[in-house]
């Protein structure tokens, strides 16, 4: 390749000025891609955003059959205790019902099934979704009517997907750390 | 137009020595004895009007960035200080805030005067781009100022909104990261919000240069369609200056009174009152709503059953009109002699209107209420969504489809030889002197 753009003065073919030319015009982006960058990753989450990343909750504080909304990185995060009758209904249904199919068990921590820890953010357009309204029990959104059951799964409405359950553990039986 | 002579003589020492270095008057001169065609009607007035709203909106702008602080803790209560402590803040916000509703209006009517009259068409399929790229950018500058008072509409709007570039498949949700700079909308999502607020009509005005460069490059356009001949010239142009100044000037006023009306007796009227609570990540408005002029927009995106589905209908429903002048076929401009495009077009206007009303509905509530109904897929038949879908079908279906066939099938009533021609007898015509 290098021989034929270093071609001298065939016509029509590839000059040492050509050659030039493209090599000062990539430097010319690239360069202004090494500019632009820095100005770009600015926008991106600050250290000091980063560092509130993890907060603890303490669930007994929460009654069965309630919810207890709590604030997590800006965004609101539901902590609920099931009734038994709220968890049958989870544990129970097919997942071929479902739209984005996900057992139970796996969105909440084995021994602690009766707590469902979730993102209270809509997975449409990020409202946050009513507490025990809706067809299933669970959460119905009052922006464009999602309807989630009782594990926070989306069961109809514009919603792709289920109530995102956060990275938490349990640190002690009662004690919970988001994040 | 782009042939037309300077006749532009500078008188005094200062202007000469200023012509052959920075010809700035001539410029000036030369754009105010454009020819014009007689025959522009109150439609084409919107194009000044428009101006000034750039020019209120960006005056009272810089005034309340002043007085504004755009954090998240005292962006409320600066925009409430503006309201009640500033000396005339209160006039300043409701003449900048109601000024965005009149900008609409007037943008509005100032497309729907170049569909009909096909301003589009060539040779000024630029001058119709480049408005559609100050379109977006004016959607854009208004929503990031709606973001700024931080309201609970303010921030449930931003919320909702970026939410549409995380339906982005793969790298919608680092996007929607770096656009609001955390994990959640929160203070540094309203800095850079204030930031790109303050810079966008600036990039605004830029474009609007470039919008009036291409207007003098073609030539504007007129309610009979026609390109003006240039021996008929001198017959069917008028000065822009004194002719059209004054038809500028009288609708301004006109287009101000409107303004002062809102302004002064109903400034609350065209925005929301949940904008009035401080905003609250963690309490959503039973009813979220975007201001007037997006709802038709808002009803689109509702209108689809899937995210990035309704996503991507919401940008191409703005898309299409950039492609407009390929997609219309008619030779003709001026829906005056398309009899069929007319109907079309008037349906047209009805669904925009309806499709903003449907945008301000809950997409469950039904259209007429009590009429017995069915389910139908994933709603009932008598309900604002399959309205909306019925009507966003026809707003695709009129650019898309109608367009392109009824420009190849309709037989256009007789065009006029000359824009005098409709309303001059011929005998009357020939006898003038021009």
């Amino acid at each position: 390749m290098t021989e034929s753009v270093v071609t001298i003065d065939g016509e029509g073919e590839a000059t040492r000025r050509d050659f030039i030319h493209i090599a000062a015009g990539a430097a010319a982006v690239g360069a202004g891609v090494m500019v632009a960058w820095p100005l770009i990753n600015t926008m991106n989450p600050a250290a000091d955003t980063l560092a509130l990343a993890s907060i603890e909750f303490d669930v007994s504080k929460v009654q069965e059959g309630q919810q207890v909304v709590i604030k997590w990185q800006g965004k609101p995060v539901f902590v609920r205790y099931r009734t038994p009758k709220e968890i049958q209904e989870a544990v129970t249904t097919p997942l071929t019902d479902l739209k984005d199919p996900e057992t139970d068990a796996a969105r909440v921590k084995a021994g602690h099934n009766q707590y469902l820890v979730l993102i209270g953010s809509c997975t449409h357009l990020g409202c946050i979704p009513t507490f025990g309204a809706g067809d299933y029990g669970g959460w119905f959104c009052p922006c464009h009517g999602s309807t989630y059951d009782t594990s926070g799964r989306i069961r109809k409405g514009p919603a792709p997907k289920n109530l995102v359950v956060p990275e938490y553990a349990y640190l002690s039986d009662t004690r919970i750390k988001i994040g | 137009m782009s042939d037309h002579e300077s006749t532009y003589v500078p008188k005094t020492g200062v202007e000469k020595w200023l012509d052959t270095r920075l010809p700035i008057v001539r410029f000036g001169a030369d754009y105010m004895s454009l020819p014009t065609p007689r025959n522009l009607n109150y439609w084409w007035t919107f194009g000044g009007i428009l101006a000034l709203c750039l020019v209120i909106q960006i005056a009272t702008g810089i005034v309340l960035a002043m007085h504004y602080v755009p954090n998240v803790d005292l962006a409320f209560a600066s925009v409430e200080r503006i309201m009640r402590d500033v000396n005339g803040g209160w006039l300043v916000r409701y003449v900048h805030a109601n000024g965005a509703s009149m900008f609409f209006i007037a943008v509005y009517l100032h497309m729907l005067r170049g569909l009909y009259y096909g301003s589009y068409k060539a040779p000024r399929e630029m001058i119709w781009i480049l408005g559609c790229v100050i379109f977006f950018l004016m959607i854009a500058t208004a929503f990031l100022g709606y973001v700024l008072p931080w309201g609970q509409m303010s921030f449930w709007g931003a919320e909702v909104i970026t939410n549409l570039i995380g339906a982005i498949p793969l790298i919608g949700e680092p996007v929607l990261i770096w656009l609001r700079g955390g994990p959640s909308i929160d203070n540094p999502t309203l800095n850079r919000f204030f930031s790109l607020h303050y810079l966008l009509p600036f990039v605004i005005a830029g474009v609007v240069v470039l919008h009036l460069w291409a207007l003098h490059v073609a030539g504007q356009n007129n309610p009979v369609g026609i390109l003006i001949p240039k021996e008929r010239q001198a017959k069917d142009t008028l000065p822009f200056h004194p002719y059209f100044t004054v038809k500028d000037g009288f609708a301004i006023i006109l287009f101000l009174m409107l303004f002062a009306l809102f302004v002064f007796f109903m400034p609350d009227s065209l925005g929301h009152a949940d904008n009035y609570i401080p905003a609250n990540a963690l309490q959503t408005p039973p009813h979220i709503v975007p201001e007037w002029y997006m709802l038709p927009f808002y009803a689109i995106l509702r209108a689809v059953p899937d995210k990035f589905g309704g996503v991507l209908a919401m940008f191409g429903s703005i898309g299409v009109l950039f492609i407009l002048p390929w997609l219309d076929t008619s030779k003709v401009r001026s829906m005056r002699y398309r009899p069929t495009m007319k109907v079309f077009f008037l349906v047209f206007l009805v669904v925009g209107v309806g499709l903003g009303w449907c945008g301000g509905q809950l997409p469950d509530a039904p259209v007429v209420p009590g009429m017995p109904s069915f389910t139908l897929f994933d709603g009932q038949l008598n309900s604002v969504l399959w309205l909306t879908r019925a009507f966003t079908l026809y707003y695709f279906a009129f650019f898309l489809i109608i367009m392109p066939l009824v420009g190849l099938k309709e037989t256009p009533l007789s065009i006029p030889l000359s824009i005098s021609e409709p309303v001059l007898p011929p005998v009357a015509d020939a006898g003038q002197k021009g």
